[in-house]
This record gives structure tokens, C-alpha cells and sequence, in this order.
């Protein structure tokens, strides 16, 4: 980040605040346990579904397990599935969107029809039918199948963004002075594209966490004996009435990290993205960008946790 | 322009093959129909199973692409095939869509109508305080999982039944089971278990369309047609509306053909933790059962309805944006 965007940055209330509370929810997701001596597996026979107390910070669920460890393990799991989904779709977007856009041709062609067909399969509905025989998998199996059914619009992004970026003057130049072609990818192509891809990683972390807890409230996701934010609040829904305790906590927790992704992608993009609304004002002409946002169809509604106007959806 | 639209159609046509052998071969490896017969008790003999999911077209000991090519057989005929329950796939499916659309009719329209006009405001009223509110109550509604929103929204209900100590909002299923009257009666009696539901999907529909279209109607805020609209002493009102809004609404086409679609291929979350049965909550049983035949049907529907989308929006914002069909 240049100095002006992180001046555009730290100006942005609603970025300072959704990246301050992002490192409290690490801090309290990753040193919180050590300040209890329960684990998450431990069970105390003498406090079954007992309200918040001096013992049990958040109080137990029914069997008698200290939902303050049991909650931050999940938050754990969630904030690893996450950062780990959104990396790797990430990294698979830019490369295969830099290289269909770069290269052309069949390379091209495939990809789009790659993208287009995985577009076609609501991700949803994939994971949910291979999830019987994930019961046994580990939880790195659900990331691998998030990350995969979740690069696609961003690939489409950023083949768009390549191809015009292949017609400007310094990558012509890198090529006419025989530059290795993934080179000039890698060192001149992703470079230029690292701030569209900054935000959209930020905000597909928000985008992994959602679709991960949908998948695990109907059992698909993550599987016992691991616990995440998901399974969390599938086993509170019950008692979210007679026990709210069982339930609220995890909720909220979920919805206050989804929020603080959600606030800092839209502050980095005020600040990196020259074209967003705050940073263009209201009488300067139309920017570009249009394209980047035309490539980006909504997807499908039941494949994430709710966006798009399909919102409904949210499936 | 039709030369366009109809190489699109053969793409699409490509892709719908495709994913109808992914689908199917991707359901007969994953799912397991055979354990939900030996799970019943009584467990029945196996040589019973056998029949049966022979009968169904399902059984795993036939080779994959006989399976197949059996069910691609029917299917091109119209028939889906049978459930576990050996009821036919496409009556289910009928009854289905009807649940779904009845359930998400009245909260997409009220979702996407409200959607429209709060960021139509937002955007006039640009880092205004009202601006401002609507944009926090929009994020925190889309960093909400429609199921716990749905659920908050159930919470909610109950305890306003304990305190008013009847049930005033009733929020299971599509109707009070067994209510018999007159027609209003069974009118209102549906109207009130759709409050929640509809209000679950409006709030997540509404705020994510205020976002999209506070973005273009921002874009179209600075244009120049709009001073010259205004600059030809319309008032500021009528410029927005008139000449503003329109504009602002073609780029949104894409959303509308999106939302609407997926009308049909229901909610799994709504329903599920309302109780309806539409094709949201069929495809989540059908899974959790292995029931294969209801399974494919439902994917290749999805995907019928996702390119059919796509398909609308080309077609849509060609016919509203002249740009597109001369270029």
C-alpha cells in the first residue's frame, strides 16, 4: 500500500473498525483458551445446560462441555477454514484467470468453459452430495472443495483485467524482449491486478466462513468430532429459546467476524481501488471498472451464504 | 444479434450435457441408497434391496453407465424416474416448485422493490446519515447467514407468543393442518405463517439490491444526460426518477434475471428451519437419504435455471441498453 491509500485507509472508519475487530477475534480465538482451564472436549457431569457463570464463562451445553472453550475452538476452525479457503481460490483465480487472459486460444477457451460449467453447479448442492463420504475426511477436504468451487468469478475478473493489461506498453515491451511468457505473469500481469485481488480475498474469507457454517447447520460441512462455528450453532438452534446461551454466543460471534471482513474489503477498496464510489465522488465522470463489475454475474444462490439478490436464497 | 444469441444457446446446450453426466455420475458414486434400505427396521432381506433399487434404476451392482444410459433413456422421454418412496420424480417435482414459489413470491418482489428504492436513496442522500444507516443495516444483514437470520427471526416470534400468551404468529409449515372455514379464514391463516419466512428472505434480498444499486446509480448520479435533464428545467426529483433511475436499472437486469430464477429452485435454508417443503428442503432430505433420482433431478433443474438466468440477462440488457446490440 502507497501512502495515500493508507491514508485513505486509516481515514475510513468503517475499515479501522472491521480491521480492529478482526485482530481482537484472532486474539481472543487463539490466546482466549489459555485463559480457562477447560479444554473443548472436557465434560463437567456436575453443570449440565448451565447459564454463563464464574466457572463456565458462557456457560455448558447439554451434556455438560464449556461452550467459552467450545465456541472459541469453533471460531478457530472457522477463522482457519476461512483464511485457507480464500488463499487458496485466490491463488487458483489469479493464475488461471492471469493465464487464460495472457495466453489465448485453447488455454482460454477451456478455462472459460471451466468456469462456466463449475458457475453452472451450484457449489451448495456438489458439496452436500459428496458429503456422505466425507464423514470420515478431515476438514482440509471441505476446504479444498470450497476453494475449488469458489475462484471462478474471480478468475473471470481477472482474465478480463489481463486481457487489457496484455495490450499496454511495458508488458509488450517485457515480451519483445523475450521475457519468459509465465514471467511475465508472475512479474508483470498479477502485480498489476494484486489490488482487485486483495479486496476480493478479503471479503471471500467472509464469503468461506458463511458458506462453511451453512454447510455444517445441515450437517454437510464440518464433521465431530471437530467443532466450528457452524456445528455450533446447528446444535444451539434448538435451545436457542430455553438455552440461549447454547446459541448466541456462537452467533454472534459469526456474525461480528463476517461484519469486520465485510467493513475492512470495503475499506481496502476505497483505498486501493481508485474507481470505487468513495474515492470517485459524486461529479467526476463515469470511471472505468464497469467491466470488472459486469464479469462478476451474482453466482448461485445456494452457494453461499446468501449474497446476491437471490439473497433469498441464501438458499 | 440473434447470430449472438443463438451460438450462446449451443454454449449453453454444451454445458447443460455436461452437467447432467457430472451430476448423475457424481450422485451414483457418492450417495447410498442401498444403506437407507438396510437401515430401516425391520431390516428388510437383501435380496428384497436388490429388487427394489434394481426396480428404481439405482443399483449399485449394475456397471455406472448402464445406470446411466437407462436413466438418460427416460429422462429425454419426460421421465425423471422414481424416489426411494417409488412416487414419481416429476409429480414431486411439481408440487415442489409450487411450494417454493408460494413461499418466496411475495419476499423476493418486496425484497427487490425495497432493494431498489433504499439504494436509490442511499445514493441521492450520498454519506448522509440516512446513507449511512442504510448502508450499516445492510452490511450487518449480509453478514448474516439466511438460516440465522431465519432463526433469529423464529426466536423472535416465540418469545412475543410468550408474552402475549397466545399464538400470534404462527411460523411452521404452509398452513394450521386440519383448519377448516371460511375462505378468509383460510386465507388469513396462510398469510400468517408466511409473516416470517417472507420477511426472512425480504431482508436478506433487499440489502444485498441497495448495495448494487447505490453502485450504479452513483455511476449515473455524475453523468452528463442527467444535467442536461436538469439543465432543461426538469426538477431534480424527475431528473433522478425519470431519467436516473431507468438508467441506473440496466446493469440490474442481470440481478433480476438471477433472483427470479431461482425462484424455482427454492431455499433450502428458509425452508428447512420454517418447515416448508419445497425444493430446497426435498434436495437436503434426498441427500441425507441417498435417494439419487430426486437428487440428479434437482441439480440438473439448478443448472437449467442458472443458464436459463444467463440466458434472460443477455437478452435483457440487450433490449434495454442499444450499446450492447449495435456494438
Amino acid at each position: 500500500m502507497n501512502r495515500v491509500a493508507r491514508r485513505r485507509f486509516v481515514r475510513n472508519p468503517h475499515a479501522v473498525l472491521g480491521a480492529s475487530l478482526l485482530l481482537l477475534l484472532f486474539l481472543l480465538a487463539f490466546a482466549g483458551p489459555f485463559l480457562t482451564h477447560w479444554s473443548h472436549t472436557d465434560i463437567d457431569y456436575t453443570a449440565l445446560r448451565q447459564p454463563p457463570s464464574v466457572e463456565h464463562w458462557f456457560g455448558t451445553n447439554s451434556i455438560g462441555q464449556d461452550l467459552y472453550a467450545q465456541v472459541l475452538r469453533g471460531l478457530q476452525k472457522s477463522l482457519l477454514i476461512g483464511l485457507l479457503v480464500a488463499l487458496f481460490a485466490t491463488v487458483l483465480a489469479s493464475f488461471a484467470g492471469a493465464c487464460a487472459g495472457y495466453f489465448g486460444g485453447w488455454a482460454d477457451r477451456l478455462t472459460t468453459l471451466l468456469i462456466d460449467l463449475l458457475l453452472v453447479f451450484p457449489a451448495f448442492l456438489i458439496i452436500a452430495i459428496v458429503s456422505p463420504r466425507l464423514r470420515s475426511a478431515s476438514w482440509l477436504v471441505l476446504v479444498g472443495l470450497l476453494a475449488a468451487f469458489g475462484w471462478m468469478l474471480t478468475a473471470r475478473v481477472v482474465r478480463s483485467m489481463t486481457r487489457s493489461l496484455k495490450e499496454r506498453d511495458f508488458v509488450r515491451a517485457a515480451r519483445l524482449m523475450g521475457v519468459h511468457p509465465l514471467r511475465i505473469v508472475v512479474r508483470h500481469i498479477l502485480p498489476n491486478v494484486a489490488s482487485f485481488l486483495i479486496v476480493d480475498a478479503t471479503i471471500a474469507v467472509g464469503g468461506a466462513v458463511m458458506s462453511e457454517t451453512g454447510l455444517s447447520y445441515f450437517g454437510f460441512g464440518v464433521q465431530p468430532p471437530d467443532v466450528s462455528l457452524g456445528t455450533l450453532i446447528a446444535d444451539g438452534t434448538g435451545a436457542a429459546v430455553t438455552y440461549p446461551w447454547m446459541f448466541f454466543f456462537a452467533a454472534g460471534l459469526l456474525v461480528v467476524f463476517v461484519l469486520a471482513v465485510n467493513f475492512l474489503g470495503d475499506g481496502l477498496r476505497d483505498a486501493l481501488d481508485p474507481t470505487s464510489d468513495r474515492a470517485r465522488g459524486r461529479r467526476t465522470k463515469r470511471a472505468p471498472g464497469r467491466r470488472e463489475r459486469a464479469a462478476r454475474r451474482p453466482s448461485h444462490p445456494v452457494e453461499q451464504g446468501h449474497p446476491a439478490p437471490e439473497g433469498t436464497a441464501g438458499a | 444479434m440473434i447470430a449472438h444469441l443463438s451460438k450462446r444457446l449451443g454454449y449453453y446446450a454444451l454445458l447443460l450435457a455436461l452437467a447432467v453426466v457430472i451430476s448423475y455420475v457424481l450422485s451414483s458414486l457418492a450417495l447410498s441408497p442401498r444403506g437407507y434400505f438396510e437401515g430401516r427396521q425391520p431390516p428388510p432381506p437383501p435380496e428384497a434391496i436388490d429388487t427394489q433399487l434394481t426396480a428404481l434404476g439405482i443399483n449399485d451392482r449394475t456397471p455406472l453407465w448402464e445406470r446411466f444410459g437407462n436413466w438418460l433413456g427416460h429422462a429425454l422421454h419426460g421421465d425423471l424416474g422414481r424416489t426411494l418412496d417409488s412416487s414419481d420424480v416429476g409429480t414431486e417435482f411439481g408440487r415442489r416448485i409450487g411450494v417454493s414459489l408460494r413461499l418466496l413470491l411475495a419476499g423476493t418482489l418486496l425484497g427487490t422493490v425495497g432493494g431498489v428504492l433504499l439504494g436509490t436513496w442511499g445514493a441521492v442522500r450520498q454519506y448522509r446519515f440516512s446513507d449511512r444507516a442504510v448502508t450499516l443495516f445492510a452490511f450487518l444483514l449480509l453478514s448474516t447467514p439466511t438460516f440465522l437470520l431465519a432463526v433469529l427471526l423464529k426466536v423472535g416470534a416465540i418469545r412475543t407468543n410468550q408474552a402475549v400468551g397466545h399464538e400470534l404468529i404462527t411460523f411452521t409449515g404452509e398452513k394450521t393442518p386440519g383448519l377448516t372455514g371460511s375462505l378468509p379464514t383460510l386465507f388469513g391463516d396462510r398469510a400468517v405463517h408466511l409473516l416470517l419466512p417472507t420477511l426472512a428472505i425480504a431482508l436478506g434480498t433487499a440489502a444485498a439490491y441497495s448495495r448494487y444499486q447505490r453502485g450504479t446509480m452513483l455511476d449515473v448520479l455524475g453523468s452528463d444526460f442527467l444535467r442536461t435533464a436538469r439543465a432543461k428545467g426538469l426538477r431534480r426529483r424527475t431528473a433522478v426518477l425519470r431519467h436516473g433511475l431507468r438508467t441506473a436499472l440496466v446493469p440490474m437486469s442481470t440481478f433480476f434475471a438471477y433472483g427470479f430464477l431461482t425462484l424455482f429452485t427454492g431455499a433450502a435454508f428458509t425452508e428447512k428451519v420454517f418447515g416448508w417443503h419445497g425444493m430446497g428442503a426435498w434436495f437436503v432430505d434426498a441427500v441425507g437419504k441417498g435417494d439419487i433420482n430426486s437428487v440428479v433431478a434437482v441439480n440438473v433443474f439448478a443448472a437449467v435455471m442458472v443458464l436459463l438466468a444467463g440466458f434472460l440477462a443477455d437478452v435483457l440488457h440487450a433490449a434495454l441498453d442499444p450499446r450492447v446490440r449495435t456494438s
